[in-house]
């Protein structure tokens, strides 16, 4: 019965993503709808409310700010007003099949073996199994990459994503050693990469593409959440691409995560199944849960061969 | 401008007599006034070192690092940074080894605070130059000045590093104006250009009591800045560390910790200065052997503290053995890097603490071995904190190429290394060449205030 409610809360997720409007952005409809001054367009879009409800505006009543491309420079700092993102990780259903790291490396220009996201093989005791274990940007709440960083060419901004300035970093480094999940990486001007980044970088062919920006020679580069698909409504390559639904991705302040086929009340969600984060006594507060290893969907099977080896 | 020249002969030497400085200015000018072929061997070959360094450098910016060096995601700092931190402690020289003695009075260090000041100079300016080559973007450095934000440790530490090699020369060259007036003076072979400069660097210096007044006041105050500058410098390089949340750098004892090894590396460089200026120039009346015996009785002291701070840098983390310090001091103590820990340790720690305690081992030629020792042993310890405090992250390395795993420094990343000690030593040669490297007015007043010692000790 609950798997139904998923699957239609789901469907409006996807639908309302598709209609490209700020669906999400309940509080932006109810402030603009009040005041009749904007000339009607005759054109109805449908939106979610705060509480929930599926109502149908006129289209000049929607803000388009968060589906438009063309973000200023300040506005990218900023952040996707009203939104909060966070990620679910269910680690039963992980079989590192690596599609979630293809498909971020597609998106992202970036060439093997840089990658945003690692999966490692984990064993917490010997007498316990071990698990496939997904890591990437946290974008925590206490960033220590953020504080060290001498100017603030790393930034958290109020939707949660911890976002990169490539235009302005000057490569010290410094962020990578303070990072304790080894989530950045660093553009060191591979001649490959390079090139690769050179020529894909207007390249909208894939449909997970990402337009952020790819890390400039001599920067640090790190998972950036998809920001600009986020921020359309749209997922992030890296759940879009996994085959198992592991990843979950949502916004905090709706309280939903979804992967895609399934959605789930985020809180509920993370109460019911132990949900726990990677190195809480750090005090780096992630925005990444990971729901424990159990009732697994796959046998865990040892990678025969290493997959990232090649220089 | 009439008025000066009419300042009579028996005031301009106040501290000390004419004929006592006439003795010793033929010994310490004498190497500016005649560089040897050997001399010449040297400046030419530090030189070509540190001209293969720019060279070096110049193949890096412009070829990409990942083909030149050996850095890579895990592994981002490397030698760069570690030799960054030794340059730091060497800079730590003038502090420790002029500015405390002068506080409390040792006369002994007369002869040695000018090679103590120049060496913290170099050393902090190669320093500087160390973080710059580290960068991915040293074209954005004006970024620095433009979104500096004062809660990165980065920021400190270029705050602190540019106020020390102010104050760094400024107390070098005050404490310089007189001997540039004796060059200026006395020395006559030398190039136009060469007197031109003494003339003009020595400011109209005329060793008038006020002078002499204002100049020791000024350098008084100085070193007493010094002191907590100096601190501060390799306290802030160890912050850059112990800030960030990585178990092996994670230790409310860096900053201390980097202050004593400091220390002791101090007293090794000065042992290894003092003992080839000595040799080389001549300068045995000066640099005598009561100056290996007092640094030695300090290596011992030095190296002792290092060792207690040592103690609690690893001994204590170890006896834990908590899972997050477990795998760096694994390596260390038993692991990968076993071998070159304990004879970093041996030679670092062991050997400073121990010889010198003997009269024999504070003669020049052994102490001066000790030291070179000491020195390197100096540097791969910072190696140690750096690298193996990269390679164990909190989560595993795993599945990425073999490069990532084991940092090897290129051949690139060793050319630079060498061409910023190079560096080092390139300006404290060529200071040497110019200017008087141990400081005749200094070592007059001594002698004049009843301090035999510092020329007739046996």
């Amino acid at each position: 019965m609950e798997k139904e409610d998923n699957k239609s809360s789901r469907r409006n997720f996807l639908k309302l993503g598709a209609l490209g409007s700020v669906a999400l952005a309940g509080t932006a409809v109810v402030s603009t709808i009040s005041c009749d001054d904007k000339e009607k367009t005759g054109k109805k879009v449908k939106v979610l409310t705060a509480d929930g409800k599926l109502i149908e505006v006129d289209s000049s009543h929607v803000d388009h700010h968060a589906s438009n491309d063309n973000f200023s420079k300040e506005e990218i700092r900023q952040g996707v007003e009203g939104k909060k993102f966070i990620r679910v990780i269910d680690l039963a259903k992980c079989a590192n099949e690596r599609k979630c790291i293809e498909g971020c490396q597609k998106a992202h220009n970036i060439l093997a073996p840089i990658e945003y996201i690692k999966v490692k093989k984990m064993q917490d005791s010997e007498l316990t199994s071990p698990y496939w274990f997904p890591t990437m940007c946290y974008h925590c709440d206490n960033p220590p990459c953020t504080k060290v960083c001498p100017v603030d060419a790393t930034y958290k901004r109020s939707d949660g994503i911890v976002a990169m300035d490539y235009d302005r970093c000057i490569g010290c480094k410094f962020c990578m050693a303070a990072c304790p999940y080894s989530a950045r990486t660093f553009n060191f001007g591979r001649p490959e990469q390079l090139k690769f980044t050179e020529e894909h970088k207007n390249d909208t062919s894939d449909p997970n593409h990402c337009t952020t920006p790819f890390a400039q020679e001599g920067t640090v580069a790190k998972c950036d959440f998809c920001t600009d698909r986020s921020s359309k409504g749209l997922l992030p390559a890296c759940v879009v691409e996994c085959p198992n639904g592991a990843i979950l991705h949502g916004d905090e302040l709706e309280d939903v995560v979804t992967n895609g086929e399934d959605t789930f009340r985020l809180k509920k969600l993370l109460q019911d199944r132990g949900a726990y984060r990677e190195f809480e006594e750090l005090g780096t507060k992630p925005r990444v849960y990971y729901l424990p290893p159990v009732a697994r969907n796959f046998p865990f099977e040892d990678a025969t061969e290493a997959h990232n080896t090649k220089e | 401008m009439s008025e000066e020249k009419n300042i009579p002969e028996s005031t301009k030497y106040e501290t000390f007599t004419q004929e006592e400085y006439m003795i010793m200015k033929d010994d310490l000018l004498r190497p500016i006034e005649k560089i040897g072929k050997a001399g010449k061997i040297w400046i030419a070959f530090l030189t070509a070192v540190f001209l293969a360094g720019v060279v070096a450098y110049y193949l890096q910016e412009s070829r990409g690092k990942y083909v030149t060096t050996g850095l890579r995601d895990y592994t981002m700092w490397g030698i760069y940074i570690s030799n960054f931190l030794f340059l730091v402690a060497l800079s730590l020289s003038s502090v420790f080894m002029s500015a405390i003695l002068k506080l409390t009075n040792f006369e002994w260090y007369r002869p040695l605070s000018r090679i103590a000041d120049v060496i913290s100079l170099s050393s902090i300016t190669m320093a500087g130059i160390c973080i710059m080559i580290s960068m991915g973007r040293p074209d954005r450095l004006h970024h620095l000045f433009i979104y500096g934000r004062i809660q990165s440790p980065i920021v400190w530490d270029i705050i602190v590093v540019a106020t020390y090699f102010v104050t760094c020369v400024l107390v070098l060259f005050i404490a310089l104006i007189p001997s540039l007036s004796t060059c200026k003076n006395h020395l006559k072979n030398l190039p136009k250009w060469q007197l031109k400069m003494y003339d003009i660097l020595s400011f109209g210096w005329h060793g008038t009591a006020e002078q002499w007044k204002i100049l020791k006041k000024t350098v008084l105050i100085l070193t007493v800045l010094l002191i907590p500058l100096g601190i501060a410098l390799r306290t802030v390089s160890a912050w850059l560390f112990s800030t960030t949340l990585r178990p092996e750098w994670d230790s409310t004892n860096f900053g201390a910790y980097f202050v004593s090894g400091s220390a002791l590396l101090t007293v090794a460089v000065m042992i290894i200065a003092i003992s080839s200026f000595r040799k080389l120039y001549h300068l045995e009346k000066y640099l005598t052997e009561m100056h290996f015996d007092k640094l030695g009785q300090a290596m011992v002291l030095m190296g002792l503290i290092y060792a207690y701070f040592n103690i609690n840098e690893y001994l204590v983390p170890a006896y834990k053995m908590s899972g997050l310090h477990a795998n760096h001091l694994l390596d260390l103590f038993v692991g990968n890097n076993a071998f070159f820990y304990w004879s970093v340790v041996f030679f670092g720690i062991l050997v400073p603490s121990v010889l010198p305690m003997f009269k024999k081992m504070r003669k020049p030629l052994p102490l001066t071995i000790i030291a070179l020792a000491v020195l390197i042993a100096g540097w791969f310890k910072f190696y140690l904190i750096v690298i193996p405090g990269l390679s164990h992250p909190l989560l595993p390395i795993q599945d990425v190429p073999a490069s990532w795993k084991h940092y090897t420094p290129s051949l690139i990343e060793m050319t630079i290394v060498a061409a910023t000690i190079a560096g080092t030593m390139l300006i404290t040669t060529l200071f040497s060449r110019f200017f008087p490297i141990i400081s005749v007015w200094e070592v007059a007043e001594g002698k004049l205030e009843g301090k035999e010692e510092i020329i007739n000790y046996k």
